[in-house]
């Protein structure tokens, strides 16, 4: 006979998981007195400029951007940006290929969120064509954006983190987030580049095991989160690299053309799923963080509290799915959607609309303009239809675009170190700065 | 604000520099002539009910191509007879293109009266240029370089107009309509 004791007293052992409370220190600040960086007066090299070329195959650029850094010691003179590196033609792609055949191209843009990208795209698609989408794919949609914020924003707090020399950081980041790839595997049949919305709604509905287990990963996930802040909120080295790095003010912001966590950071209460909502953000319950003095270590405070509204979100939005299980999750309208499979087959019509929406789908005349709230910033779609299958415009509005231009303004006058942390709180991916 | 009013405000004060104006899903749109455009835009900034403070967009349509899409003509020759639905009349029409070949479209924003307000200035082949926008809004220098750079249209007083997202010894522009979607040319590396 076997004894199964030790194992019944080892589990028991590990039950008792009392919530820790999270111990954060609290430093001393003064608001907006930036820390002024003194030259050796006497170094014999001072003065002499060293043009050095970070990128574009550096690791900490975040894809292929390539910046000229005019050095003076370790002090940046100037800085020069060139993006273009991976410049793949996206918007005249999507004129050749037709409106339907881009979706899985949006995912390569901001390819750490592509579930927004998809959304944004067909809210873009929607509104040109003058079409609502029913009420439980809305619901899906929230809750693929919110899980696409938080993996997003996780990739930020672990490729920020190891940048800075927190390394620990990027593997706990890295595991969360490959929790959520799972979940999205089983719920899209994709890990990454998902293409999962459609014009007029999402492809399919939610499993219902699968809306368990994202569920229970919901449940699991505040308490990472506050791992997360054990590990890096009251830590000096993280605070140190970040605070009075990289200030951006809200007059800044509207200047530069800056939305989203970094003019949150900066102290406006601008979020566009409360200001102008869409997809019915309007009904969920969540608050939104702002900053103080927009360095960057308030945009690392708001982007973790995001993290921990996206999750409030998720489980409003579960909620909600329970209640309306069984509705339509796409729109039932054959100018623009595909028919279910099954009526394909069985009848003609169906056949035939199936046939005109791949090979001939066309949009009415027009041009419009959506944007939404993403987790870099506000990402808008511009669309212009000449009433034909081929589209005649599709820009984006890349959000990373107007972050990476901000880079010279920040980096001048500071040290090369600060470079990093001003370039990971900014947020960027180069695969939708250059489209 | 509601489109209608703000299309009524812009119009009311530069009755010369608008050209047309209209709504279409519930967007604003106001056609402006290139030379009244600074002075909306500065307008737009700086009048107080509006207070469009955020330049959100900026990009061209190149219009040579419209209605020129060519028809799959999968049902041609087939002589299958397909009523196609989208003959469901739009009950809110675009009024059309501006006229000329290319059109840069601007897109404006308040964050604190929460309105959006669509820009387009028609510019001619023969003449692509517009003025820029970098004094008022910074934010404008990469867009606009990304315009020079995909439609070959000039900004005037851009500080440092040149390609951002194509390489400098790139031939011509290739979001025009007539740049071949599948032409290929020699790769010349950065200089630096």
């Amino acid at each position: 006979m076997t004894d199964t004791r030790p194992f019944e007293t080892q589990s028991a052992e590990t039950q008792p998981a009392e919530a820790r409370p999270v111990e954060t220190q609290v430093f001393e600040y003064t608001p907006g007195a930036p820390t002024e960086l003194e030259l050796d007066a006497d170094d014999p090299l001072h003065g002499e400029i060293l043009k050095l070329n970070m990128g574009p195959q550096h690791p900490a650029t975040h894809g292929v951007l390539r910046l000229k850094i005019e050095l003076d010691g370790e002090t940046i003179r100037d800085c020069y940006p060139d993006v273009g590196y991976l410049h793949r033609g996206k918007e005249k792609t999507c004129e050749s290929l037709g409106w339907r055949k881009f979706f899985p191209h949006t995912d390569r843009m901001d390819y750490v969120q592509p579930l927004m990208n998809n959304c944004a795209y067909a809210m873009a698609l929607e509104n040109l064509a003058g079409v609502e989408v029913p009420g439980r794919a809305q619901e899906l949609r929230v809750l693929l954006m919110e899980l696409s914020r938080i993996m997003a924003h996780l990739i930020y707090l672990g490729t920020t983190a190891i940048d800075l020399g927190a390394v620990t950081m990027f593997f706990f980041t890295f595991t969360e987030r490959e929790k959520i790839y799972t979940l999205l595997d089983a719920y899209t049949g994709h890990r990454m580049n998902n293409t999962y919305v459609r014009l007029g709604g999402v492809y399919a509905d939610v499993d219902e095991d699968v809306a368990r287990e994202i569920r229970a990963w919901i449940d699991t996930f505040p308490a990472k989160i506050d791992e997360f802040e054990q590990m890096l909120t009251g830590n000096r080295i993280w605070y140190d690299r970040n605070k009075d790095v990289g200030i951006l003010t809200t007059e800044e912001c509207q200047a530069w053309s800056l939305t989203g966590p970094i003019l949150r950071a900066s102290g406006s209460e601008w979020d566009q799923r409360k200001a102008l909502p869409y997809s019915g953000y309007e009904e969920y319950e969540f608050d939104v963080p702002v900053g103080t003095i927009g360095d960057s270590y308030d945009r690392y405070l708001v982007r973790i509290e995001e993290m921990r509204q996206s999750v409030n979100i998720c489980r409003q939005a579960l909620d909600r799915l329970g209640k309306s299980r069984g509705g339509d999750y796409l729109l039932e309208d054959r100018r623009y959607v595909l028919p279910p499979k099954q009526r394909v087959h069985e009848s003609m019509e169906e056949l035939i609309f199936q046939f005109k929406v791949v090979t001939d789908m066309r949009l009415p005349k027009g041009e419009a303009y959506t944007g939404i709230e993403s987790s870099k910033g506000e990402l808008g779609f511009f669309v212009a239809s000449d009433g034909t299958s081929e589209p005649l415009r599709c820009h984006v509005r890349a959000p990373g675009l107007m972050n990476v231009q901000v880079i010279p303004l920040l980096a001048k006058g500071r040290l090369l170190s600060d470079m990093m942390a001003i370039i990971g709180s900014l947020d960027f991916v180069m695969g939708e700065v250059d489209r | 604000m509601n489109p209608q009013d703000l299309i009524e405000s812009v119009t009311s004060r530069f009755p010369d520099a608008v050209s047309s104006s209209h709504v279409f899903r519930a967007d604003a749109t106001v056609v402006v002539t290139p030379e009244g455009l600074l002075a909306v835009a500065r307008f737009l900034k700086e009048d107080p009910e509006l207070a469009l403070n955020f330049l959100m967009d900026l990009s061209a349509v190149d219009y040579s191509a419209f209605g020129q899409g060519h028809a799959r003509g999968l049902f041609a020759s087939s002589g299958v007879a397909v009523a196609p639905s989208f003959l469901i009349p739009d009950l809110d029409p675009w009024p059309g293109p501006p006229g000329e070949r290319f059109a840069v479209v601007y897109h404006f924003f308040s964050g604190t009266q929460r309105h959006r307000l669509r820009l387009v200035v028609p510019v001619p082949e023969t003449r692509a240029a517009v003025e820029s926008l970098t004094p008022l809004w910074p934010a404008a220098n990469w867009l606009e370089r990304e315009v020079w750079d995909m439609f070959g249209i000039r900004f005037e007083g851009h500080p440092d107009l040149k390609r951002i997202l194509m390489y400098d010894g790139f031939e011509g522009h290739p979001l025009r309509k007539d740049y071949p979607v599948a032409k290929r040319q020699p790769l010349i590396g950065p200089q630096n």
